[in-house]
């Protein structure tokens, strides 16, 4: 059986509806890291099926940008995670409800 | 549309002066050892240079193969950054001694975060969209953090970091349909390729960016990270906040969805028309029961993005450069307001809005540009917040968005109530007897109020040049 597009975007919804409830879901700040990171690459592995099918590299270039960003936020995610543990020593996320939103 | 690569760096001018600007601060860091607040006069002075050159850059055709446009819409939003950071800059040198953070890699980020916003501006590509906004927001996420031993800043910082990610995946996951349907990220590629075969795709796309944005210019649901972040941020990265990244949101928001989607205006305009009505309406309200001071003006901003909206779905030359012309003002007023709470913030002291009790015996100029401000941003003629609210409600009138603009009209009549309740306290109330009296403002302070309230007065009293400039800023996104 050879691989169609569907396939590819099938798998990158469903990371990405992984990713999206663990964000919502999970109470743990390093879980919520982990999901935000999997809905990046959900959505890399979308652009870069749509860059294949297309024959068009746009796509392909902007995968590039995506990881390096994501890269980048993973290391200012953890920074903060860092900063918020040495405050409140917990990586809960209901006990951070110092502000009411 | 060209099909070379047209490299033109002068177009691209000011945001290379910017960063330029980022990176010399940066070296500088490392030569001045006890004076941080000197890298924010070399930041600020540098900005001022380059001021005119982002005023005057115009190239209205797309250069970098077409990725790149600076015209005047752009321009006129990099005036607007530049002159949102100069004042953040003034109002932090002080404030970061009072909270005990004077590093100088603050006023490295915060020019990294103009950056940022100038190349959302002046984005003709979805990558570049994407890029300049993570290189803002990431910027954001250091700088709400910067004062790492409040528990509150971190908590915010947090908040707005995972939010701020999810809300940046779904703007990705919905570019990335935009790319799939048509085969480009180019803004004008998509415009062509629109009403071509099936669009499904691509309305899947639009929604997913339209929520993306929406997030940035914290629209009702996608609002809720703004009271926190806005509290736990330091004062004058809130001000940056709520002025920059607002207005660098709309100017992306405007130009992919005039550039890229014309052709959909029906579908999305249906969509936003419930956002702003929403976003209107429970700002304003909620603003109401708000004792702090920040949240108030937190949940102010959220009903004046609202009204700015307005302004996108009108979609013809009076409702975008209302747009453009309300983030002007905006700037001014809301710069205006956080300038006074920075200064008066302090250990946890004039947090909340009683506190503010009697202000106008004790230190009446300040009173009195407060109430100016507060008053500007309820839209009281005749300041710019009237004269913006004005442009932004006839042009839906125009348009015939009745209902839309008289929702408008409510939620500005409701704001009137909460910030007329600051004013009251500070001038019908007598001072509390031994509470801590306001802090007198410095010369730098009076520099920014001054030049805040002038503008605020100006774009009110005599709007006609600002609204040519605004309206000549978005001809190119109509064309």
């Amino acid at each position: 059986m050879a691989l169609t597009l569907t396939h590819y975007l099938v798998l990158s919804f469903i990371l990405f509806l992984v990713g999206m409830a663990g964000v919502l879901l999970r109470r743990n700040i390093i879980i919520v890291l982990m999901s935000l990171e999997l809905i990046f690459n959900s959505v890399n592995i979308s652009l870069a099926a749509f860059s294949y099918f297309l024959q068009n590299l746009n796509g392909t270039i902007f995968v590039v940008f995506n990881i390096t960003i994501a890269a980048a936020e993973a290391a200012i995610g953890l920074a903060i995670l860092v900063a918020v543990y040495r405050r409140r020593q917990t990586v809960n996320v209901d006990e951070l409800d110092e502000m009411r939103g | 549309m060209p099909a070379g690569l047209n490299i033109n760096l002068y177009a691209v001018m000011p945001e290379i002066l910017v960063t330029a600007l980022a990176l010399l601060v940066l070296i500088l860091d490392f030569f001045i050892r006890k004076n941080k607040a000197a890298l924010g006069w070399v930041s600020i002075v540098g900005l001022l240079c380059i001021l005119p050159v982002a005023a005057y850059t115009n190239e209205p055709y797309p250069v970098f193969g077409g990725t790149v446009v600076a015209d005047s819409f752009s321009a006129f939003f990099n005036v607007i950054f530049i002159i949102a950071a100069i004042f953040t800059i003034l109002i932090s040198m002080d404030y970061l001694k009072k909270i005990g953070v004077d590093r100088g890699e603050y006023y490295h980020i915060i020019l990294f975060a103009t950056v940022g916003m100038m190349v959302m501006g002046a984005a003709n590509d979805l990558i570049n969209v994407y890029v300049g906004l993570e290189l803002m927001a990431l910027s954001f996420y250091i700088l709400v953090a910067y004062r790492v031993t409040s528990s509150r800043s971190v908590e915010g910082a947090l908040k707005y970091f995972v939010l701020g990610a999810l809300s940046s995946g779904i703007l990705l996951y919905g570019m990335s349909f935009a790319y799939g349907a048509a085969g480009s990220t180019n803004f004008m590629e998509i415009a062509g390729e629109l009403g071509k075969g099936d669009n499904t795709f691509l309305t899947l796309g639009i929604i997913l960016m339209a929520v993306g944005f929406g997030f940035k210019i914290a629209a009702v649901p996608f609002h809720l990270w703004a009271p926190d972040v806005y509290e736990g941020a330091p004062t004058p990265v809130t001000a940056l906040l709520s002025v920059g990244s607002k207005a660098a949101a709309f100017a992306a928001f405007l130009r992919v969805f005039t550039a890229a989607f014309p052709a959909f205006q029906a579908d999305w305009s249906s969509m936003l028309w419930l956002v702003s009505a929403a976003t209107m309406i429970f700002g304003a309200v909620v603003a109401i029961s708000q004792k702090n001071i920040v949240r108030m003006l937190a949940y102010s901003s959220i009903a004046h993005a609202g009204i700015i909206m307005i302004g996108l779905l009108v979609f013809n030359d009076t409702g975008l450069s209302g747009v453009a012309y309300y983030l002007l003002v905006y700037a001014f007023m809301n710069m205006g307001a956080f300038t006074i709470v920075a200064l008066f913030r302090n250990k946890g002291k004039f947090e909340n809005i009683d506190e503010y009790r009697g202000l106008a015996s004790t230190r009446p100029l300040l009173a009195f540009l407060m109430a100016l401000f507060l008053l500007s941003l309820a839209g009281i003629p005749p300041t710019g917040g009237f004269a913006a609210k004005f442009f932004v409600l006839s042009a839906a009138i125009d348009a015939k968005y009745y209902w839309l603009a008289s929702i408008g009209v409510v939620s500005t009549a409701i704001s009137l109530f909460f910030y007329a309740k600051v004013i009251f306290y500070m001038y019908m109330r007598d001072p509390e007897v031994g509470a801590e009296t306001a802090p007198s403002s410095g010369v730098i302070y009076n520099i920014v109020l001054f030049c805040t309230a002038t503008g605020t007065v100006l774009l009110g009293v005599y709007p006609a040049p600002f609204i040519d400039m605004a309206i000549k800023a978005v001809r190119p996104l109509l064309m």
